[in-house]
């Protein structure tokens, strides 16, 4: 059976679950599932978040997403990935973004699961700004600062990489 | 040509996007940066660090020394912070 791709940027919360199980369904090749969930959290740098909320280029988002899956399919056994990023105003304890990976052998599932989420968080263009609670009246909203952690998180994979990818 | 702005450049500069005539000197995504800089404070305020911003032409990233000679849409925006 050919792998199962399925890239979605949605306002809506999604169900972690059922998006990994439609990845099995029907078939008794996929040995391994990995699925990741990045969540909004409610403290950031000792600060409490009130929300926050994605900013996107729905259509380049798409589209790097799509390359990058390309790139994992190349360097993986996959048999399938399923991406799901939302956009607009997420409160603490949501889910922000899922990656779900299968394959025959776990090794794949992991690896291709970890390249994707470095990715997304470097090369997707979204866009996080978030609400600060401030002393319990009023608030105040900051854009996000990309980390140095990240980027050197996506450079380990970068040998893989196409040159298109590299482009940047 | 398309230009699109996102996150703190779209806020700066007060529009998600706009089509303008670029001059036929302005050939790359630094080019344009400088050239969009002197439209206005608003601009120079987007734009007043060039090397933090990302751009990409139609819909992939490129660096500021890409050509922009057939471009039909170009996004500014600051480093991403997705995931």
């Amino acid at each position: 059976m050919p792998a199962l791709i399925s890239i979605h940027l949605q306002r809506e919360p999604f169900d972690a679950a059922g998006e990994a199980a439609k990845l099995r369904r029907g078939r008794s090749d996929v040995g391994a599932i990995v699925t990741f969930t990045g969540i909004c959290r409610g403290e950031e740098a000792g600060t409490t978040l009130r929300a926050m909320t994605l900013e996107h280029h729905p259509e380049m988002a798409q589209a790097e997403i799509a390359r990058h899956v390309e790139t994992a399919e190349r360097r993986w056994s996959l048999l399938g990935v399923s991406i799901i990023h939302r956009f607009g105003r997420i409160q603490p304890g949501e889910d922000i973004v899922l990656v779900v990976a299968a394959a025959a052998h776990r090794q794949d599932a992991f690896a291709a699961a970890e390249f994707l989420m470095d990715y997304l968080k470097t090369r997707a263009p979204f866009w996080k700004q978030i609400e600060y609670v401030e002393g319990g009246a009023g608030h105040a909203t900051n854009w996000v600062d990309a980390k140095q952690s990240d980027d050197a998180l996506a450079e380990r994979w970068r040998p893989a990489v196409g040159r298109h990818e590299a482009a940047e | 040509m398309k230009l699109r702005y996102f996150a703190w450049v779209r806020e700066r500069i007060g529009k998600p996007e706009e089509e303008l005539e670029l001059p036929a000197s302005v050939a790359t995504i630094a080019e344009l940066m400088d050239w969009l800089s002197g439209r206005g404070e608003e601009y120079a305020h987007a734009f007043e660090d060039p090397k933090v911003i990302r751009a990409a032409i139609d819909r992939a990233h490129v660096k500021a020394d890409a050509t922009i000679v057939g471009a039909r849409e170009i996004a500014f925006f600051p480093p991403m912070t997705g995931g």
